[in-house]
């Protein structure tokens, strides 16, 4: 490399999360490097179900979720291309009357908290949004203007957004080391070392350890979320939909392909990258898809897979400042429901790099929470 | 042969073609317990397919290579392997276990050491007018002559490649004439390959076949039109006709048959499953995965046996398949160091006639190259346009033309579009096709109902270096 990259703000991964926040910082006129050890959007962010939700989430995570929403419906002013976003229903489909009980509660929770997006279906509303739902299922929770999107064509386009804004991505570089060398943060890499006067750790399944070398505790799992793809099918699904008491994710894409997930783990090697299925686990996938959707027992896989993914003991991310350094910050273990949460996080921490301060309910997200544990 | 009883087995052999078949006798004859899963329903695989059953008249249409096929299945039903036709293996896993679809219910298999002989795939060809009904592969043309005894009227053969003409010659025999044979070799090829003649005299049986094959197609009157280029296919809903450019002159034949030939190439869906390394092969133009000596994979315990591991044909899978078996058995304390070497320089001598084909019958440029509109993966109509401008915008390998167009992912699984994507997106960022590699292959292998797997019991072994869940990444 001739002569060491500078930035105001270097960015470790190249997901979802770490393209958006270099977007965000970008068009507030920092200067901006992603470093990113495998391609932008390998992972996590490349390869999940694709939901936009605002629908079931941690509390906590319920204003940033809101925020993002309105980020998503006009996705395209951000970043010139539609994502492949859909707006359409998102549906928790209970099967008994007590995880319709359950449901109910947390609708009026929300309500009490000031949010009005999640509303109860009952057995006829939901036999209308989904024809094709078993006679079994009793109702669900709703939340209408939710929708999802294509996340590699997504994180792909936050990419080229952020490269038209000046953004630099060197790809194919692993990080090694970050080190803090008077106001600076140096960026040692399989490529050389870089220098940025912010660092933002976006590492995901791997953030543990950039973490680890700020001397901050983060205990980080890798887990390898295993999905199914079918071949097309005659139209029979308009909403996302997910089982209140067992795992799913459930969309009909618009081709026809329906993306069958739902939290079942495949056993990840973050060291090299892999992941491996698991089909004794994913077949209680296969079995909810069926169960909630009879017309499922036809339809044939055409492939599966799992993305690895970095989760916190708690099942909620890393979203803040460093505890122990200056500007250095954190956005990472968003335990396998970050898509969503992307648009208004990257906004948040751009925000919160460039003024030092976000108006956004970030505390719950401390990484300071671990540090006792 | 018995019916499957047991789990475990110290050998499980995918394909039942010669390389599984032969492999599958030397290792049951060094006292090792196998089993032979073949999708098919009978052995022999694509090259002898039918061997068991078609009768007299059509093995000699077929012709004496084929009918070579008769003892090695003979042999394979007379040994001890246990053999499961029908049998669609839709995933491996790292610690070697086997998921089997067999067609009511699925079962998994452990095995010691699994014997790839999935063979070859014929290479895609895209080009205009290749997704137009009655447009067909050569190799599909030579299943429905074997299993079934059918042939096609009026077929105008297009493409190059030692099987084109041996199906042309089949189908006279068999009392139906080919329209044309239209050659895409381009002339310089000819000069190329004339420097491996006398290697190829070496094996010259197979040269003494390839100009029976090409008098007996001069005789009937079989025209053959050479270094054709700019060929199409055209035609309204179906094939009508086909046009191109031969000796300085343009031509349309029409025909509502075509069958297009480019060569065969290893099938990799296994070896990529497995991520066993794999390296391009420069003569052969394609993948193959890197094997040693014995052909075993950069994975332990993975043997590519036949074409899968590279093209050599028929004899040298049969071959390949006793190397491999002669390999297992010796690491189980059972070896045979002379058989081996026999085997081995047998292999050589097979390998002498390849220099010669591989030069002449490289692939068509026009096929590597094809236009903008032509569709390169058929399932999700993806064009080779569409591939060129995902790379624009910074796509950088087939992973991610795959996940950003959908190219590969419909139900033939990347089968007929890979080495095309390859090979676009190479060319496109001006880099070398090792470098910019194949699609990971996914499971399942084959498409899986989804009822199938909600079936499933099984308690598959987790893999050693992947089984601590829980691991933190420090």
């Amino acid at each position: 490399m001739n002569g060491t990259p500078m930035a105001d703000l270097i960015v470790v991964g190249g997901g979802l999360h770490g393209c958006s926040a270099a977007l965000h910082a970008a068009k507030r006129g920092l200067s901006v490097i992603v470093i990113e050890k495998d391609n932008a959007g390998r992972h996590a962010s490349g390869v999940n179900a694709g939901g936009v939700r605002r629908l079931g989430r941690n509390y906590a995570e319920v204003p940033i979720s809101v925020r993002s929403m309105e980020i998503w419906h006009r996705i395209g002013d951000l970043v010139d291309d539609d994502c492949g976003f859909q707006r359409c229903p998102q549906i928790k489909v209970a099967e008994t009357e007590a995880e319709l009980e359950t449901l109910e509660k947390r609708a009026a929770d929300l309500r009490e908290l000031g949010f009005t997006h999640e509303v109860i279906v009952d057995q006829q509303e939901l036999r209308r949004l989904l024809p094709a739902v078993a006679p079994h299922c009793v109702g669900g929770l709703a939340s209408l203007d939710d929708g999802f999107a294509i996340p590699y064509n997504t994180t792909f386009a936050f990419q080229r957004k952020a490269r038209t804004l000046g953004v630099q991505f060197f790809e194919k570089t692993r990080v090694e080391k970050v080190r803090r060398d008077g106001n600076d943060w140096h960026v040692d890499t399989s490529a050389g070392t870089f220098i940025g006067r912010n660092l933002l750790n976006c590492a995901g399944a791997w953030a543990g350890e950039i973490a680890r070398q700020l001397g901050e505790h983060a205990p980080i799992e890798a887990i390898a979320p295993m999905m199914i793809v079918t071949a097309r099918m005659k139209r029979f699904c308009d909403a996302v939909v997910g089982g209140c008491g067992r795992p799913l994710s459930f969309k009909q894409a618009e081709n026809g392909t329906v993306i069958i997930g739902g939290g079942r783990r495949g056993y990840p090697d973050p060291k090299t990258n892999k992941s491996e299925m698991r089909f004794s686990q994913l077949r209680y996938s296969a079995e909810t898809a069926i169960g909630i959707f009879p017309i499922m027992k036809s339809a044939t896989i055409v492939r599966s897979w799992a993305g690895i993914e970095g989760r916190m003991p708690d099942d909620i991310p890393v979203i803040g400042p460093s505890s122990t350094h200056e500007n250095a910050f954190h956005a990472f273990g968003f335990s396998a429901h970050g898509f969503q949460l992307g648009p208004a996080v990257g906004e948040l921490m751009a925000e919160l790099i460039a003024t030092g301060h976000t108006n956004a309910p970030i505390a719950p997200f401390s990484i300071t929470r671990f540090a006792h544990s | 042969m018995s019916a499957t009883t047991q789990t475990r087995y110290d050998v499980a052999i995918i394909g039942a073609g010669p390389a599984g078949m032969a492999a599958a006798v030397e290792v049951t004859k060094a006292g090792l317990s196998a089993i032979v899963l073949d999708e098919q329903p009978a052995p022999g695989g694509q090259i002898y397919r039918g061997i068991e059953t078609n009768d007299d008249k059509r093995t000699k249409i077929l012709g004496p290579d084929y009918a070579a096929g008769r003892d090695i299945a003979k042999a394979f039903r007379e040994s001890r392997a246990e053999y499961l036709p029908g049998a669609t293996v839709w995933n491996i896993d790292s610690a070697l276990g086997i998921d089997v679809s067999l067609g009511n219910g699925s079962k998994h298999i452990q095995a010691g050491a699994i014997v790839v002989a999935t063979g070859a795939i014929e290479r895609p060809t895209p080009m205009p007018g290749w997704t137009l009904p009655g447009v067909t592969t050569a190799g599909a043309l030579q299943i429905l002559l074997k299993a079934n005894g059918v042939v096609s009227d009026d077929v105008v053969f297009v493409g190059s490649g030692p099987l084109l003409s041996l199906i042309a010659a089949q189908m006279l025999k068999a009392g139906v004439k080919p329209r044309a044979i239209v050659e895409t070799v381009p002339r310089s090829r000819y000069l190329a390959a004339l420097k491996h003649v006398p290697a190829a005299l070496g094996a010259s049986s197979y040269l003494m076949k390839g100009m029976a094959m090409m008098l007996s197609l001069r005789r009937a009157g079989v025209p053959i039109y050479r270094d054709a280029t700019a060929i199409r296919i055209e035609g309204a809903g179906k094939a009508e006709a086909v046009t191109f450019t031969s000796g300085g002159t343009s031509h349309r034949l029409e025909t509502t048959s075509v069958a297009l030939h480019q060569g065969i190439v290893p099938n990799q869906q296994v070896t990529r499953l497995l991520r066993c390394e794999h390296e391009w092969n420069k003569s052969q133009h394609c993948f193959v995965p890197k094997v040693d000596e014995s052909f075993e994979t950069t994975m332990a315990d993975v043997y590519v046996a036949g074409d899968g591991a590279g093209i050599g044909g028929a004899v040298a899978a049969k071959l390949r398949g006793r190397l491999v078996g002669l390999r297992i058995a010796e690491k189980a304390g059972r070896g045979n160091a002379q058989e081996r070497r026999s085997v081995t320089d047998a292999l050589m001598r097979e390998a002498k006639i390849r220099p010669l084909l591989e030069t002449l019958y490289a692939p068509s440029p026009e096929i590597l190259a094809p236009a903008d509109e032509t569709l390169v993966c058929r399932c999700e109509e993806v064009t080779a346009g569409d591939i060129r401008k995902a790379v624009d915008l910074g796509a950088p390998g087939p992973n991610q033309v795959k996940s950003f167009l959908r190219s590969g992912m419909g139900p033939c699984q990347g089968r007929m579009c890979g080495l095309a994507v390859s090979e676009i997106i190479a060319s496109r960022r001006g880099e070398p096709i090792s470098e910019i590699g194949y699609y990971r292959i996914r499971p399942p292998l084959k498409p899986l109902l989804l009822s199938e797997l909600a079936a499933l019991e099984s308690e598959e072994a987790v893999p050693a270096d992947l089984a601590d869940e829980s691991a933190a990444v420090h």
